[in-house]
C-alpha cells in the first residue's frame, strides 16, 4: 500500500468515471428494491421489530449488504477480467509497478466502490426518513472497513480460482449465506446461542449491528468490539490476495 | 568498445518440471536490433518476459541497463518500453487516456504525458482516432497503439514480444516501417519473432532458439551464407524416388534437407547445371529455385519448419 498503488486506484477511476451508470444499476437499483419490496410489503405483515418499524429496521443493514456486494463483486469478476482476460496486470507489472502495488490498488479501488454506494443508500435512506441519529455520519468510515474485509475475501478467491465460473461458489456458499443470516432482514438474537455465536465469523454481521447502531443512535462502547473484528480481518487477511495473485501469475 | 545494454549469462528459467529457457547466454549492444527468433513454444516470451524483470530466473545471472534484474527492478523497467505480445491496452479508455494512464506508471507528469502522446500518435498515424475508445479500434491499430505505448517513457530499449504475429501483411508492413524509424533514430530493440522474414528484414544480429537452447547466432545474412549458401531449390518428387534423385544430383549441390515429400537443395551458383539434371527426373511435380533464407537455416539446424509448431 503505497503512492504507486493509488496510482492503480486512478486508473481505475478513471475507468469508473465512464461506466458508473451500468454500474448503478446493479449496485443501487436492487438495494432499493429489497428495501422497497421487503421493508413495505413483507414491512405491513410484521410491524415492528424491537421497537422500530421494519423497513426503519433493515434500512442499514441494506446499506451493508450493498457495500458488500459490490467490494466483492469488483475484487472477483472485476479484477478476474482485468488480471485474466485484458491483461491489465500484465501491462501495470512490466510498467514500473511490482504485483503487490497492483492487487492494493485494486483493493482500494473495491473499498471505493462500496464507499460510494453504500453513502448513497446512506442519504436515500435518510431522505425518506429512515435515519434518525446523527452517529449515522460515521457510516462511512465502517464502509471502509467493510470494503477492506469483501474486497480481501474476493481478491483472495480471484487469486486461486481456475477460470471465471468457479466465483458462483463463492457467491452461493459465502456472500449470499452472509447476506442472509447476518441480521439484515431479521434480529439473529432469536437463534439458539451456538447460532449466535457462529454469526461473529460473518464479518457482515458485525457492519450491520455497527450501521444499525449508528443510524438508530443506539451507541456504546460494545461497537468498538464489533469494529475491532472487522479491523483484526483486515490485519489476517491482507498478505493473502498478493502472495496469492504473485503465485498465480508466476511471478 | 560499447559497454552491453543486456548482458546474460547461463540464464535458466523453470516451471515446474518443465524447462522453458535452458542455460544461455547472449549479450545485446546499444544501438542492435536484437531478434529472438524460434518456433512457438521455443522459450522465446520467457525469455523476454525475464529481461523487463517481469518473471523472475530461476538460475542465471542478467543485467539489464548495467543493474542486476533480480535488485533493480523499478529502476530497470522506468527505463524500458514492452510491448507484450498479447494487446493489454484499457479497453474501456481512449487512444489518448491508455497513453496519459500508462504515462502515470512511470511518474511523467501529465502535462509532459500528454506532449509526449500527442507526437507519438503523430508518429504513429492515430491522431484520428485520439479520442476513441480502444474497443473500436482495428488490430494494426491497436499494435500501433502498443508500440506509442512502450515509447511513452521514452525508453533506451524497447522489447517488442511478437509484434506482428496475426496482423494482416499491410499492417505488418506498416509496423516494420515505423520499427526501421525508432532503429533509425539509435533505439535499441529487441523483438522476437517466428517470422523469418521479420528478422532478417529489421535485425542486425539474432539467436535462433529452440526448445530453450540456443542453437545458433549471428548476422542474418550470414548465417544464411554460412548455412546455405545462395540460393535454394524445392522439389516435389515421390519419397522412394528421393535417394535416388540426390545421388545423380549430389556433385551439384552444397547440402541439402528433407521435410515430408520436399526435397531442399541448396546450391552457391546460379544452378544451370542443375536445371539440366532435373530435366532427367520427370516424377518431379514441383521445383522452385529461390533466394536462400533464415528458414532453410532453421529448417537445416533443427529438421523441422519454423510454423510447423503452430
Amino acid at each position: 500500500m503505497n503512492r504507486w498503488a493509488i496510482k492503480v486506484l486512478w486508473r481505475n477511476m478513471v475507468v469508473f468515471k465512464k461506466t458508473w451508470l451500468t454500474n448503478m444499476t446493479f449496485y443501487f437499483i436492487e438495494p432499493l428494491l429489497y428495501l422497497s419490496a421487503m421493508g413495505l410489503g413483507l414491512g405491513a405483515f410484521i410491524g415492528e421489530i424491537n421497537g422500530t418499524s421494519y423497513i426503519r429496521f433493515i434500512a442499514p443493514g441494506i446499506i451493508a449488504s450493498s457495500a458488500m456486494w459490490s467490494a466483492s463483486s469488483e475484487s472477483t469478476y472485476g479484477s478476474f477480467v482485468k488480471m485474466h482476460y485484458q491483461k491489465i496486470y500484465h501491462a501495470m507489472v512490466a510498467a514500473p509497478l511490482y504485483i503487490e502495488e497492483v492487487v492494493a490498488g485494486e483493493i482500494l479501488y473495491a473499498v471505493f466502490k462500496a464507499v460510494i454506494y453504500g453513502s448513497i443508500i446512506l442519504l436515500v435512506i435518510t431522505a425518506f426518513g429512515l435515519v434518525s441519529s446523527a452517529w449515522a455520519l460515521l457510516t462511512p468510515f465502517v464502509l471502509v472497513l467493510a470494503g477492506f474485509v469483501f474486497a480481501l475475501l474476493g481478491m483472495i478467491w480471484t487469486g486461486l480460482v481456475p477460470k471465471i465460473d468457479s466465483f458462483s461458489f463463492f457467491f452461493t456458499l459465502v456472500i449470499t449465506p452472509m447476506f442472509l443470516f447476518s441480521g439484515v432482514f431479521f434480529p439473529i438474537d432469536h437463534f439458539p446461542g451456538f447460532v449466535q455465536a457462529a454469526a461473529w465469523f460473518l464479518p457482515l454481521y458485525h457492519v450491520v449491528v455497527l450501521l444499525r447502531s449508528l443510524a438508530s443512535g443506539d451507541v456504546g462502547l460494545f461497537l468498538l468490539v464489533h469494529a475491532g473484528v472487522l479491523v483484526l480481518s483486515i490485519i489476517l487477511l491482507y498478505p493473502f490476495p498478493q502472495r496469492f495473485m504473485k503465485k498465480r501469475l508466476g511471478l | 568498445m560499447l559497454k552491453p545494454i543486456v548482458t546474460a549469462k547461463n540464464l535458466t528459467k523453470t516451471y515446474g518440471n518443465i524447462q522453458a529457457v535452458k542455460n544461455i547466454d547472449f549479450v545485446i549492444f546499444p544501438g542492435q536490433c536484437f531478434g529472438i527468433l524460434g518456433p512457438n513454444g521455443a522459450g522465446k516470451t520467457t525469455t523476454v518476459a525475464m529481461l523487463y524483470c517481469f518473471l523472475p530466473l530461476t538460475t542465471g545471472k542478467l543485467e539489464v541497463l548495467g543493474m542486476d534484474v533480480t535488485r533493480d527492478q523499478r529502476e530497470i523497467k522506468k527505463r524500458l518500453g514492452i510491448v507484450p505480445q498479447e494487446n493489454n491496452l484499457d479497453q474501456e479508455l481512449t487512444v489518448i487516456e491508455n497513453l496519459i494512464i500508462y504515462a502515470g506508471y512511470f511518474d511523467i507528469k501529465k502535462s509532459a504525458a500528454e506532449k509526449k502522446a500527442l507526437a507519438l500518435l503523430d508518429f504513429f498515424n492515430l491522431m484520428e482516432k485520439k479520442d476513441v475508445d480502444v474497443e473500436f479500434l482495428s488490430g494494426g491499430m491497436k499494435r500501433r497503439l502498443a508500440l506509442a505505448r512502450g515509447l511513452i517513457n521514452s525508453p533506451e530499449m524497447l522489447i517488442l514480444d511478437e509484434p506482428t504475429t496475426g496482423l494482416d501483411p499491410e499492417a505488418r508492413h506498416i509496423i516494420w516501417q515505423h520499427l526501421r524509424l525508432l532503429k533509425q533514430q539509435g533505439l535499441t530493440i529487441v523483438l522476437t519473432t517466428h517470422y523469418l522474414e521479420e528478422a532478417s528484414q529489421l535485425c542486425d544480429q539474432l539467436f535462433i532458439i529452440d526448445q530453450g537452447v540456443i542453437i545458433e547466432r549471428g548476422a542474418p545474412q550470414e548465417l544464411v551464407e554460412k548455412h546455405i549458401g545462395k540460393s535454394v531449390v524445392e522439389l516435389e518428387l515421390p519419397v522412394e524416388k528421393q535417394q535416388q534423385v540426390l545421388e545423380n544430383l549430389r556433385p551439384e549441390i552444397n547440402g541439402h534437407q528433407l521435410l515430408g515429400s520436399t526435397l531442399f537443395l541448396y546450391i552457391n551458383d546460379e544452378g544451370r547445371n542443375l536445371a539440366g539434371k532435373l530435366k532427367q527426373h520427370p516424377f518431379i511435380s514441383y521445383q522452385l529455385q529461390r533466394p536462400a533464407n533464415l528458414e532453410d537455416v532453421f529448417l537445416k539446424l533443427t529438421g523441422k519448419g519454423l510454423l510447423n509448431h503452430e
